[in-house]
């Protein structure tokens, strides 16, 4: 029984000093062919400059569940945003 | 439609607090991403629906690919092709997006290579002339847009960031075939027939892609809860007869079906319905190129088994050469 | 027949005869990823015949297109190198002719760069980069299928036996070579086979693969004088509606 190719997941450098961004997934035999192939599947439209790829089984991800524990706290610190300290208008842009 | 008359798997089960809360989610716009929890039923059905979306990008490739070596023009041939090897490109993405709800890519090969899973009907019609490639883009390629912009808006995240990609590339496809037929209908007499003769045979399968009506269906019902399915296929088909109607009139093409006439009162055209006789006997696999189709994507699939082997066998000795030598 | 108009036929035909096999392969490749880069080798292909016999219609300066030169000439007219209208056997043979080209269209293109033809260096800027990239992709899947499997390492050395004595003739010098030399036009053929033979024989190596000791060279696709019967049938499948149309637009 023949083994399937990894999955790999895309990263693409857009043309304006960005950074990379997940394009999508394709499956490649190796690292080498996997850039090869994103490069033929993902910027057929002229969408990169820079390409990185990573195995799919080497992406640690934060679990669904803990999303609450993760991410409401930062709701609470509206300090933290520009907007949440008033400066009268004289003092000009700030 | 590539993933229309999708049969819900969910109809049969029994709900629950969580799937109570799921459906809060979806209602509430959210879209649910892969690793979260979901009803078995939903899953299953995305897998089939993805799936049979996907199939038909990759078994879309053969009616057309018949022409690209025959194409007139060294631009009509560039373009052909490249819209072609889109069509791959919308099958990656979407194996790729059915991936993530824990399928393999090679299973859903091997489900469609079985006849388990199935791909449009439309693909199962031979492209006999050229002006089928602009039949072919403007009505098929017509039609599937009719239902891939509102799944841009399906709630699963993956399948719905898929047809994003998928609609933004798909915009010159149809252009593309309605420029053939332009060119085609201004041409010569013999153009001319053959773009009349690509609408014939075209116009009736092209309305079976969106499906028999669902209007009293529970599958659907359930899919257009959970956001999978955006519209009736009804409502689709409308849309499109509207569109297309008068773009045939502008190309001084006459649609096969007498009884299309304006109702003013409806605000669409009325139309008749296609041949579902037809429709069902190209479902159970009696089309004129069922058996063609499916067989050249065993073929490849078979042929190319000792490529995929032998690549994957060179990066593993690779892998082991780099260790040993570190 | 003007020897620069036969020179832009020879890199025209070259392109168009090969894109058309590699387009071939189009929705029966072994794997999704591996049909969209063949099809992206097909569209370079394409678009550097739309430009080198858009030019070669140019100088001929009798009012025919790239398309009249592509659709409506016979094979005899025909001046591309044998090894490319050989048909496809299987994905190995495709990919391993297809290195065996691009190993020798990158030292040509990137020597056209400079050629005293401005045309010319403007098109193989262009194409060079294309060439360059399919070289890079043929080469490591020319590598990979050989070192593979005992099965895939078969198939290869296969292709190679079956290859190699149509590669010879990219080297050929001939009357229109002199010309295109002698102007500064373009290199001697006979001057690219060095870094050819260097690019080939370090994938062969890495592939396992051995070429044949035998170096002979079947000869008859650049100057057109007997190509082989393989590219007549491709002619008529790839003209046909040009020919049984004759005057229609398209």
């Amino acid at each position: 029984m023949s083994r399937e190719w990894p999955l790999w997941e895309v990263f693409i450098r857009g043309q304006h000093g960005m950074s990379h961004r997940h394009v999508g997934s394709l499956h490649a035999p190796d690292e080498e062919m996997a850039i090869k192939n994103a490069r033929d599947v993902y910027t057929r439209r002229n969408e990169g400059v820079s390409i990185w790829v990573v195995e799919t089984r080497h992406i640690a991800a934060s679990s669904p569940s803990d999303k609450g524990p993760l991410f409401e706290p930062a709701n609470s610190k509206a300090y933290r945003h520009p907007t949440f300290f008033p400066i009268p208008e004289e003092v000009g842009k700030m | 439609m590539y993933a229309q008359m999708v049969k819900s798997e969910g109809s049969n089960e029994k709900h629950t607090e969580q799937d109570t809360a799921f459906q809060a989610r979806i209602d509430a716009g959210e879209k649910i991403e892969p690793k979260e929890w979901m009803p078995e039923g939903y899953r299953r059905t995305l897998i089939r629906q993805i799936g049979q979306h996907a199939h038909s990008e990759v078994v879309g490739q053969l009616p057309e690919g018949n022409w690209i070596t025959r194409a007139p023009t060294l631009e009509r041939k560039a373009n052909l092709l490249a819209k072609v090897q889109d069509e791959a490109g919308h099958g990656l993405y979407l194996y790729c997006a059915a991936e993530t709800l824990g399928v393999s890519r090679d299973e859903l090969y091997d489900m469609l290579h079985s006849g388990k899973m199935k791909y449009s009907s439309i693909f199962n019609y031979p492209t006999l002339t050229w002006a089928d490639m602009g039949a072919v883009g403007w009505l098929v390629d017509g039609a599937a847009i009719m239902n891939q912009v509102p799944l841009q808006r399906t709630s699963y995240g993956p399948y719905a960031r898929a047809m994003v990609r998928v609609c933004k590339e798909e915009s010159f496809h149809q252009r593309q075939g309605f420029h053939i037929m332009m060119t085609m209908c201004n041409g010569t007499d013999d153009q001319l027939r053959m773009a009349q003769d690509a609408l014939n045979r075209f116009w009736g399968p092209a309305l079976m892609m969106f499906g028999p009506s669902d209007e009293n269906s529970v599958h659907s019902a359930q899919n257009m809860a959970w956001k999978i399915k955006m519209n009736s296929n009804d409502e689709l088909r409308q849309k499109f007869v509207d569109e297309t109607v008068p773009q045939a009139e502008y190309l001084g093409l006459s649609v096969p079906d007498d009884t299309i006439t304006w109702n003013e009162e409806r605000g669409h055209y009325d139309f008749a319905e296609p041949d579902w006789n037809e429709f069902f006997e190209v479902l159970k696999g009696n089309g004129p190129c069922n058996t063609e189709r499916l067989e050249a994507r065993k073929n490849a699939w078979d042929e190319g088994a000792w490529v995929r082997d032998a690549m994957m066998a060179h990066a593993e000795k690779r892998a082991q050469r780099k260790k040993m030598a570190g | 027949m003007s020897a620069l108009f036969q020179f832009l036929l020879r890199q025209g035909d070259n392109t168009l005869v090969l894109g058309h096999r590699v387009s071939e392969w189009c929705g029966a490749a072994p794997a999704l990823e591996e049909d969209i880069a063949l099809a992206n080798t097909a569209l370079d292909l394409i678009g550097q015949t739309q430009m080198w016999l858009g030019y070669a219609a140019e100088i001929e300066e009798a009012g025919r297109t790239a398309d009249d030169l592509a659709f409506l000439r016979d094979a005899y007219d025909f001046r591309n190198l044998l090894l490319l209208e050989t048909p496809n056997r299987n994905f190995g043979h495709t990919l391993l002719r297809q290195f065996l080209f691009d190993a020798y269209q990158v030292p040509l293109l990137a020597s056209l760069e400079s050629s005293t033809d401005q045309r010319i260096a403007d098109i193989a800027t262009k194409a060079g980069k294309e060439a360059q990239y399919h070289l890079e992709r043929s080469q490591d899947t020319v590598i990979a299928l050989g070192d593979g499997t005992e099965q895939s390492h078969t198939i290869m050395q296969d292709a190679l036996n079956r290859l190699w004595s149509y590669t010879g003739e990219m080297f050929e010098s001939d009357i229109v070579d002199e010309a295109m030399t002698a102007n500064g036009i373009a290199p001697d053929p006979t001057s690219l086979r060095d870094v050819w033979n260097t690019t080939v024989d370090a994938a062969l190596k890495l592939a396992d693969l051995k070429a044949p000791e035998d170096n002979f060279a079947h000869k008859g696709g650049k100057n057109g004088r007997r190509h082989t019967e393989h590219l007549s049938h491709m002619l008529s499948t790839m003209q046909v509606l040009q020919r049984s149309y004759p005057g229609a637009s398209w």
